[in-house]
């Protein structure tokens, strides 16, 4: 495609090198539309601020839990992507309702049936709905036990549970079921709660098997791309090369003549096509794709100039923290500018949904992570009361964020609508979910650190991004309703606020420093559209801290650990790193010719879960190959809930980090986006895996759930690029390592 | 359409099809079988892995025309839920899945090498397991669950 042809003259600016219009403002210290989460970005109302977890959107106990003759009914708006969720928050309910994990039916979002928590996403779901569950379940237990004590007329301190009976002191027994008539469960929980002390735990703690892994290993129908419904048709879109083209010339006729095709769909540049059966909807693509003509469409930027681009594109600048007076104190300095480049959330199983339009209301089954805010965009969409339209969470591959989920529902819901009354399934192919995913934002980021005497003293870091939260806050941030003929916008750009941060995410070191000087420049018109993926910002930003740390420390000859440690006051921070030193025997690394060892620390968004981490590698002398020898890390996410569960989600994260970290970019260039399929993406295999992994789990009895998805990322890259340093006697600075321009 | 008849899973099964579909699409749409999943289309990522005769091929490749006399096994045949076979076992004993949609293809690649080679060492197995990718990062789960059934003389069905 010719660049010349039709390109937006607002999209074409940044390309013209030095005459680049600057939208730069600096905003006041209150910041305007600010999510305070990337869970709450849309329709999530606090009505009880003084209620735990969740309970503060959703304070009606029987939004939670339910009980009848047909058994006890749990309700979460949290959704399972694969991290084992909907395990540990049965094992929570249960604990608290003192029941058998096998006797609840637990339900995840469905905006018919399920309380709205907002997005699944941000390592929050046992921070939110774990903490909702943990206090809700104690407190409909409570009133159950209340009600068969005024019912037997005896003081409910003398009555025990057992597997759903209320048992008295005269042998007096009573179901849980029986007890619920006698109970107003339609009631505000309360802000305190019935105490309960760790210790005794039968399921809060311990390793309760994942529920759904049984069907995953036996193709059992476990996924929406599973999914039959009577009748259901295939359908497949047929999307424009890139961004922002218009449709020139398509032969409807050509394509509805084709074998099993039930219906060709145009509305503007938005195209796809429907079939009996789902071979002869990809045959149907595929001719589809041959026989249109595109032109125009967004330009895009060669990927060397992305990071010079991203200075120079309209944005706003927000201040992230100033505090301290800085004292230009330095016996030691480091300056230093870090970047990475644009990343794929990479699911295996590319985007699916399935959308079924009967009796003027629509269901649509999805693989999104907020089925609330994906309603609403919808509706809004198809121009659909939001009470016709119901979103049912059914898991998909994991998504690591926001990927093409709620793309591939708004697809379905568009195409359902045209052929009422029969079930209908999207699957995206693999280069459509690689083409037109939100990817995670390049970034630009520098560092001017300073240590005089042994101690951290002016910290100015500067970072550049384009937005990390994208999500569904209207019907325009829908891809397919851009492409109608009436097409709608998407609503503009804000970043998630501190502490939680969004390219800022861990942007402020929780080392003491005698002053801060933290600014970020939020990009808001940008050559690809980039969203929400685990850790946000937070990944390149911790891997910039501590490679400033390391640095430092290497230059005032002070150990990098013991530097940590002088500048960590947070008896949980220190017991992490301490742990981490001590098992992987710090600073000792193998002889082996082009052996590294290297240490990160990072507590999630300051805020949440603790990781310390250490990893040994080699660097390979001529190829550069890195092979990973031995990690160890140590984490702290207040009590545990599942430790087999936190312990896959700590390995997952390793593992996902360094793939990301050593291997991982969008290959692009003006012509187009060349990583189409995963040769020209690709990430980590078995034979690149980290030799040996020890994971120690630092359990809190009693302490607030924290979550923990998410809070490896960035002290694994971290660790990563220490040890490469360290290694290599050089500092590698651009993401990914193995990949990237090495340093000057 | 052609009548083409692929034995999958030790059943013949006449089926109507075009004979360039993929064996992927047969399987899922035709039999009903979900183990085998679409991931790339392109041979990329196995999460379609299937069992062709004593091979472990992607059935998104693989057009169902070339397929008849082939003996064709899916995830399916290794055991159910409710009587898991000896590596779904171990699949489920080490909690070796996260999002789990790698995870049929993984079991199946992993089935075709324990068939030929019944005691694989630890190099042999990433060497093997290394044309299917997984994005959340079970890997080192993935690799113990086939390493406890190759450590042991059990029977593999």
């Amino acid at each position: 495609m010719s660049e010349s042809n039709g390109l937006q003259p607002s999209r074409r600016a940044f390309l013209r090198g030095g005459a680049l219009l600057m939208a730069f403002t600096l905003l006041p210290v209150a910041r305007r539309a600010l999510a305070d989460t990337e869970v709450d970005t849309l329709g999530t109302v606090v009505l009880a601020a003084d209620l735990p977890g969740s309970l503060r959107t959703n304070p009606f106990l029987d939004a939670w839990i339910r009980i009848g003759a047909d058994g006890i009914t749990v309700y979460t708006g949290k959704v399972e992507l694969g991290t084992g969720v909907k395990t540990a928050l049965l094992q929570i309910a249960a604990e608290r309702l003192q029941v058998p994990a096998t006797s609840i039916n637990l339900l995840t979002a469905d905006t018919a049936l399920t309380p709205n928590e907002g997005y699944t996403a941000g390592s929050h779901s046992i921070f939110d709905s774990g903490t909702a569950l943990y206090n809700a379940a104690a407190q409909v237990r409570e009133m159950l036990v209340e009600a068969a004590a005024r019912s037997w007329q005896v003081d409910a301190a003398l009555l025990s549970t057992r597997d759903g009976v209320i048992e008295g002191p005269a042998a007096q027994r009573m179901s849980y079921a029986d007890a619920v008539k006698h109970v107003d469960v339609h009631q505000y929980a309360k802000a305190q709660s019935p105490a309960m002390a760790a210790a005794d735990f039968k399921l809060i703690g311990h390793s309760l098997p994942r529920l759904d892994i049984p069907a995953k290993v036996s193709g059992g129908a476990a996924f929406v791309q599973d999914m039959r419904l009577p009748g259901m048709l295939h359908a497949r879109v047929i999307r424009p090369p890139r961004p922002g083209c218009t449709l020139q010339a398509f032969d409807a006729a050509s394509i509805e003549a084709l074998a099993g095709v039930v219906k060709v769909i145009r509305d503007g540049n938005y195209l796809a096509v429907v079939a009996g059966d789902e071979w002869q909807a990809i045959k149907a693509m595929r001719r589809a794709s041959e026989v249109t003509q595109w032109s125009g469409g967004e330009a895009i930027p060669e990927a060397a100039e992305i990071h010079g681009l991203l200075k120079r594109l309209p944005s706003r600048r927000y201040p992230i923290s100033n505090s301290g007076t800085p004292n230009g104190a330095a016996d030691t300095r480091f300056q230093a500018r870090v970047t990475k480049q644009y990343l794929m959330h990479g699911s295996i199983g590319p985007s699916c949904a399935v959308a079924w339009f009967k009796d003027g209301s629509l269901t649509v089954w999805t693989h999104t992570q907020g089925v609330y805010p994906l309603r609403a965009g919808i509706a809004e969409m198809l121009g659909l009361p939001p009470e016709r339209v119901r979103c049912i969470h059914t898991e998909g591959s994991g998504c690591y964020g926001h990927n093409g989920a709620d793309d591939a529902a708004a697809d379905a819901a568009l195409i359902a609508l045209r052929v009422p009354g029969t079930p209908v399934r999207v699957q995206w192919m693999r280069e459509q979910e690689n083409l037109w995913e939100p990817y995670s934002s390049a970034m630009v980021t520098e560092v001017d650190a300073g240590l005089s005497r042994g101690r951290l003293q002016d910290w100015a870091y500067e970072l550049w991004t384009t937005p990390h939260n994208e999500r569904i806050v209207n019907a325009g941030r829908l891809l397919p309703a851009r492409l109608l003929a009436r097409p709608f916008a998407s609503a503009p750009s804000v970043p998630i606020a501190q502490p939680e941060g969004d390219g800022d995410r861990n942007a402020v070191p929780l080392y003491e420093l005698n002053s801060t000087r933290i600014n970020m420049t939020f990009v808001t018109e940008m050559p690809f559209r980039t969203s929400a993926m685990r850790s946000l910002g937070a990944h390149i930003n911790i891997f910039a801290i501590e490679a400033s740390i390391d640095e430092l420390a290497i230059r005032a000859g002070i150990d990098a650990v013991a530097l940590r440690l002088a500048h960590l006051s947070d008896p949980r921070a220190r017991a992490v790193v301490e742990r981490v030193r001590d098992e992987i025997g710090w600073p000792q690394k193998s002889n082996e010719p082009g052996a590294g060892i290297g240490f990160a620390f990072a507590r999630y968004k300051n805020i949440m879960g603790y990781c310390a981490i250490a990893v040994k590698l080699r660097v390979h002398s001529q190829t550069g190959e890195i092979r990973i020898d031995h990690v160890v890390t140590a984490v702290d996410v207040g009590q545990i809930v599942s430790p087999d569960g936190l312990r896959n989600q700590v390995e997952g994260g390793i593992v996902q980090s360094a793939s990301w970290t050593l291997y991982e970019k969008v290959a692009y260039d003006a012509g187009g986006i060349r990583s189409y399929d995963w040769s020209g993406y690709p990430i980590l295999r078995f034979t690149q895996l980290p030799k040996k992994v020890d994971v120690h789990l630092l359990d809190q009895p009693g302490e607030p759930f924290l979550g923990a998805a998410e809070i490896v990322q960035g002290p694994m890259a971290a660790a990563l690029g220490n040890a490469v340093a360290n290694a290599t006697g050089r500092r590698w600075l651009n993401l990914p390592l193995t990949r990237s321009n090495p340093p000057a | 359409m052609s009548q083409i008849t692929l034995n999958v899973n030790g059943a013949a099964q006449p089926l109507e099809l075009e004979p360039d579909m993929p064996l992927l699409y047969a399987l899922r749409n035709h039999l009903n079988l979900n183990g085998a999943k679409y991931g790339c289309g392109l041979g990329q990522c196995g999460a379609c892995t299937v069992i062709v005769d004593d091979q472990p091929v992607f059935a998104c490749l693989t057009p169902c025309a070339g397929l008849e006399g082939k003996k064709i096994r899916t995830v399916e045949s290794l055991g159910s839920a409710e009587k898991p076979g000896p590596l779904q076992t171990a699949f489920i004993e080490k909690q070796a899945a996260q999002c789990g949609y790698c995870i049929a293809g993984m079991l199946m690649r992993a089935q075709a090498l324990l068939e030929r080679n019944r005691h694989p060492d630890e190099a042999t197995i990433l060497e093997h397991m290394a044309g299917n990718l997984c994005r959340c990062g079970t890997h080192l789960r993935i690799i113990e669950a086939i390493k406890q059934v190759a450590g042991h003389n059990g029977s593999l069905t």
